[in-house]
Order: structure tokens, then sequence, then C-alpha cells
């Protein structure tokens, strides 16, 4: 069966988006995803949706889902690259994506991630500061 | 009012939810051939995703008429979607905002007639529905 992968980094999992998702595949990425957090024990997740072209109401109520299931799990969810025309639409539709953080790309949602949950380890933080600076 | 000429006429069968995305990217097509813009693109596929989806989950699926329109200078695309669902009982109530039977966010069918010009809707229960949107290139 079709996936998205999910990579692991340290207490984050990363997940980019690359093709228009049929419904299926969408929902098969939310049961993963929050799989994957309790199974790595992830403090946070990063989706790329800078390929999407668009997010329909449908797609908005994934993303809202991930962020909701993965706060009960102890995990915040930045979805990061949304294209401004999809930021149009979504508002004009009337979709917030209440539950998620947004940034711009995927490296300041990085930022943000590690913002949210720095304290909790130090190492990573360490490690990230090593190889990007 | 000036004159809606049809330029193009296609037609595709929506029947499972895989037929959604190449829905949306035969739609796109058109859209990029008469010059929209990537905005108005993007409000207009996500109209049309949001109201297949309708037809799939209310009526199992239906015919889109996809028409490039004419109107003085300005171009523009045109959906149809006709099902033989079981039709809307109460249509000013399916238009407002919040509402909805089935369990998604009840923004289908208000937001979607935020995102395009011209919105029509008929249904008649037993028989089905029809939706009509039209989106203009500089609308």
């Amino acid at each position: 069966m079709d996936r998205i992968p999910i990579l692991r980094m340290g207490h984050l999992l990363l997940v980019t988006i690359q093709i228009d998702l049929y419904d299926r595949l969408a929902t098969n990425l939310e049961t993963d995803l929050v799989q994957m957090v309790n199974k790595t024990e992830a403090k946070g997740v990063l989706i790329d949706i800078s390929a999407l072209s668009i997010v329909d109401s449908f797609m908005g109520r994934i993303l809202g889902n991930i962020g909701s299931m993965s706060k009960i799990m102890d995990a915040e969810t930045v979805v990061v690259g949304m294209q401004p025309a999809v930021a149009i639409t979504l508002i004009e539709l009337g979709l917030e994506l209440k539950g998620v953080h947004t940034a711009l790309n995927v490296e300041k949602g990085m930022e943000l991630l590690k913002d949210k949950i720095g304290n909790y380890d130090e190492d990573l933080t360490d490690d990230d500061e090593n190889s990007t600076e | 009012m000036m004159m809606k000429i049809v330029l193009s006429k296609d037609r595709m069968t929506i029947e499972r939810e895989q037929d959604v995305v190449p829905f949306r990217n035969r739609v796109k097509e058109y859209a990029v051939k008469i010059g929209m813009s990537v905005v108005n693109q993007t409000k207009l596929i996500t109209a049309a995703s949001e109201l297949v989806r309708n037809m799939l989950k209310y009526a199992d699926g239906g015919i889109v008429l996809i028409e490039v329109l004419s109107q003085g200078r300005d171009s523009g695309i045109r959906l149809v979607f006709s099902d033989n669902g079981p039709g809307i009982k109460d249509i000013s109530l399916a238009m407002k905002d919040g509402f909805s039977t089935g369990k998604s966010l009840g923004i289908g069918l208000p937001g979607t007639k935020r995102l395009v010009n011209e919105f029509e809707i008929k249904s008649t229960v037993g028989e089905g529905t029809t939706v009509s949107i039209i989106k203009w290139k500089n609308g």
C-alpha cells in the first residue's frame, strides 16, 4: 500500500508531502504519524506541504487532526511551506487550521519546534546548532 | 448581461475516491490553458475538490461537465456536477455556514460558493443534485 514516508530526527518526526494526496493516503498518514509519535516518543512533528497545490477541507481536517492527536500524545505539530494561493483559498473557504502551528519554511518550522520543546532534549538542540551553524 | 459562449466541453465520470486527483488535474489543465492566475486556479480547484467529494460522499459519484466559457473579453471555466443521489431537502439550510449532515466540517457548500464567481444549485429529493460553478479568469 502507498505510504508517505515519516523520517525521525531525534525527538522530531519529519514528513514531506510531495504529491497531491488522495484520501486513503492522507488518512494513512494520520494514523501512521500518531503511531510513530507513540513509538518514538517524538516531541514534535514537522509537515512540509510546499508541494501541495491545493488544501481542501478534507486535507485541512487531516492536518488539524494530526495536530490535535499529536497534542494529546504530548507532541507539537508545525505545518510549513504553505503556498500563498493555498493560504488565501483556505481562509476564504473558512478553514483556519486551528490546533497546528505554521511556519514559512522548514528552517523556521524547526526553530519554532525547538522553541516549543527546547528544554526537553539538550542533546538535540546542541546537535542542531553544530550542524547548522 | 453578456452572452456566455461555450468554447469547449469535456466530461468526467467520478466513481471512486481515486478519481478526485485526476479530476483536479484535468480542471487545472483547462485553467492553465486559459491563463487563469495561480490564486484563481487554486480557488477553482479547491471548490471543485469540495464539490466532487460531496458527490462521492452523498451520491456515490456522478458526472462532471467541464466547459471553457467566453463572455465578452473574459474567459472562464464552468463546472457542472450532476449526481443521482438522495438530493438535498433544504438547500438554504445546506448553504448555511456550519451546517452539515455528514461528518465533515460543514464548510463545504457555503465555503465553496465564496471561492467562485457564480454558484447555482438545484436539487430534487430522490432524484439528485446539480451544482454549477463558474470561475472567471479575471474574476
